[in-house]
């Protein structure tokens, strides 16, 4: 068994709305070993989102606690919440998130520039090889609005690994893709997952879970359902399986 | 974020809004532009009425008859007549502090030469006036104590009278002209020296022993004034102080009457006119400042927009590692980018606006360094003033709040 990254122990996350009170989480608890690419799936208002903010150290839990790489986050700061999702963590949102009027290099480059370690050479190289990964080394210097949904979304997968993080969260990261382009992330998510990477992917998408190791479901706040997946299907076969797109 | 990076990204952002970057930092050029506009206009007035005055003589002292003036108002109007020789000559014998001293009559009337006649008036005086004045010969010679002895009808001609009297450049010295009938023989002509900062005509000048004036044209004995000159300008209230006790003396003044005579001193001119000026400054910098002021509001208004809306790009950086003082320097840098920015092309055209009024309408302009660095240090505090509130505002929004704002 590999090392566990996250260890949620009872996590609760109350909003307060006027006079009511909701509760989004109920006390959830699990961990995540490296190198596992989970899926979370739930109806809408289950929690997936405030859960994946919380693993995100953007938002902190009203009650339990949270490890990450054996670091309980309730004792960090914002400001150390900040280095540590600059170090450790690389978003994807379903809405890309790009800076207007800015090419896909600057944009990947971002991370690395909230980190003094690097200079502006290792950054536009290391950018360049993220770009890379995802298949986009002829579009470094097109920028944001110059380029299809899909690829904005490879650049923003771009942007989530250029920091060598220990976790990958996504959030609906397909949910504006077409069937084909939402395979073609999927393709590159286990091609990420392959290299050992840990990936957490928020979907509404049963089909796109077969892609993944392990299904977690949520509702009402609470995980009803948490599966190994023992045959995960390969997106890229998926891919070429798919009709060649008619005109 | 290192500050390069800072200023980097600020840049890019502001390029991308070029018209509204340009249209900001407007307000900002024309405030510093018309702060370094207005100070150069109030302090080059300033600078030339104190350069005339020391033209004119700085040390100099005027005394005349009468109870003093009180706010521009003669308080009393008799006793025109209480200044008489004997105060001339103890001036001239007695003070301590007086470098020089004249006497001055002085009567208007018509000059006539040949076919052209000229009005103006004819001062009558001793040669000392013409170093008290500051006035200098510039062709011919200065009457002699002899000539003021016996009361001479000489004299001498500024050149705005030679211009009248002689059009065609004949030489004026050794002409006879008439002062209301009583022939004057030119002796002298006197070096031009313009018109002074009230827009007097000090070329307009008759000069001639206070003997003659005095005797054959107003068939007085006492004298209308006195002009003295201290030894130097520092001991111009020691002067004054001391001509005011010496001629309390010689007029029998008991310690409670009212002068009835008035002592002036040009240094008390000076402060007086400058500190008129210097009201001037300050109101047209005033008024300059409040636009300042509009443009830094302009700033803060174009910042709150620009936070607003880029509410997602800051709850993007916050989600990849930015922190609150990074997001913080990044708006605030935009903001004295901005400020900066304008606070140095607003130098320059106030400097060109400056010159610009100095020579459409010759007003004496004077561009100081410090109202440069004043105006530069103003702007820049501007930005950091008025791009804080903004700033502070994205710093410390939440990040999954902002990541959703649509
Ligand atoms: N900032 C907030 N203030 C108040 N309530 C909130 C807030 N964020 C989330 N909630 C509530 O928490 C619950 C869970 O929301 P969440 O966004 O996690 O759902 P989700 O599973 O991501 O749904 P979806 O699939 O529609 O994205 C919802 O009932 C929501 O109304
Ligand atoms: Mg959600």
């Amino acid at each position: 068994m590999s090392k566990s990254i996250i260890r949620l122990e009872n996590i609760k996350r109350n909003f307060r709305v006027g006079d009511e009170t909701v509760h989004a989480l109920r006390g959830v608890s699990f961990s995540i070993s490296e190198g596992e690419f989970v899926s979370i799936m739930g109806t809408s208002g289950s929690g997936k989102s405030t859960m994946l903010n919380l693993l995100g150290c953007l938002d902190t839990p009203s009650d339990g606690e949270y490890y990450l790489d054996d670091v309980a986050v309730s004792t960090m700061n914002k400001n150390e919440r900040s280095t540590l999702r600059n170090r450790k963590i690389g978003f994807v949102f379903q809405s890309y998130n790009l800076l207007a009027k800015t090419t896909a290099l600057e944009n990947v480059e971002l991370p690395l520039q909230y980190n003094p370690e690097y200079t502006g050479k290792e950054r536009r190289d290391k950018a360049t090889k993220a770009l890379d990964a995802v298949g986009l080394s002829d579009r470094l210097h097109h920028k944001s609005n110059q380029m299809s949904g899909g690829q904005m979304q490879r650049v923003a997968i771009a942007r989530a690994l250029v920091n060598d993080p220990v976790l990958i969260l996504a959030d609906e990261a397909t949910g504006n893709l077409d069937t084909r382009t939402a395979y073609e992330i999927m393709v590159l998510f286990q091609e990420l997952h392959q290299e050992g990477r840990t990936i957490i992917f928020v979907t509404h998408n049963p089909e796109l879970a077969a892609f993944t190791s392990r299904n977690i479901v949520l509702r009402d706040g609470k995980v009803i359902k948490d599966d190994e997946n023992k045959n995960i299907e390969s997106a890229k076969k998926m891919l070429d399986a798919l009709p060649k797109q008619e005109d | 974020m290192n500050i390069g990076n800072l200023i980097k990204i600020s840049l890019r952002a502001l390029s991308n809004n070029k018209m509204r970057a340009f249209l900001t930092m407007l307000g900002i050029i024309i405030g510093v532009a018309s702060v370094i506009t207005m100070l150069a206009i109030g302090q080059g007035s300033k600078k030339s009425i104190q350069s005339q005055i020391s033209e004119m003589g700085s040390n100099m002292i005027m005394i005349q008859p009468g109870a003093g003036m009180n706010g521009g108002v003669r308080t009393s109007s008799d006793n025109q007549q209480s200044l008489k020789m004997e105060d001339y000559i103890s001036l001239r014998d007695k003070a301590t502090y007086i470098a020089a001293c004249s006497p001055s009559v002085s009567s208007g009337g018509q000059f006539i030469y040949g076919g052209n006649n000229y009005p103006a008036s004819i001062s009558g005086v001793t040669p000392e006036y013409l170093t008290i004045r500051k006035l200098n010969i510039d062709d011919g010679n200065v009457f002699s104590r002899q000539q003021v002895a016996a009361a001479a009808k000489v004299c001498l001609v500024g050149k705005t009278i030679t211009k009248n009297l002689f059009p065609n450049g004949e030489n004026p010295i050794g002409k006879v002209i008439r002062f209301n009938k009583i022939p004057f023989t030119i002796i002298g002509t006197i070096k031009e020296k313009g018109f002074n900062t009230m827009g007097m005509d000090q070329d307009n000048i008759v000069l001639a022993p206070y003997t003659t004036i005095q005797k054959r044209v107003l068939a007085i004995t006492y004298i209308q004034g006195l002009y003295a000159s201290a030894l130097s300008e520092a001991v111009t209230d020691k002067a004054t102080v001391e001509i005011e006790t010496i001629l309390r003396e010689n007029h029998k003044l008991k310690a409670n009457d009212d002068d009835d005579f008035n002592v002036r001193s040009q240094k008390e001119l000076s402060s007086m006119l400058t500190s008129t000026t210097d009201i001037l400054t300050i109101l047209l910098a005033c008024i300059a400042g409040i636009s300042l002021l509009v443009g830094g509001i302009g700033i803060m208004n174009i910042m709150y927009v620009s936070v607003t809306e880029r509410t997602r790009e800051i709850g993007l950086r916050m989600a990849i590692g930015a922190k609150g003082r990074d997001i913080l320097a990044q708006f605030m840098i935009e903001a004295i980018i901005i400020s900066f920015t304008g606070g140095i092309i607003g130098v320059l055209f106030g400097m060109g606006a400056s010159f610009l009024v100095k020579l459409a309408i010759s007003w004496p302009i004077s561009i100081q360094p410090y109202s440069v660095i004043l105006s530069f240090v103003v702007c820049t505090v501007i930005g950091v003033f008025f791009g804080w509130y903004p700033a502070k505002k994205a710093a410390q929004m939440d990040p999954i709040e902002a990541l959703r704002y649509e």
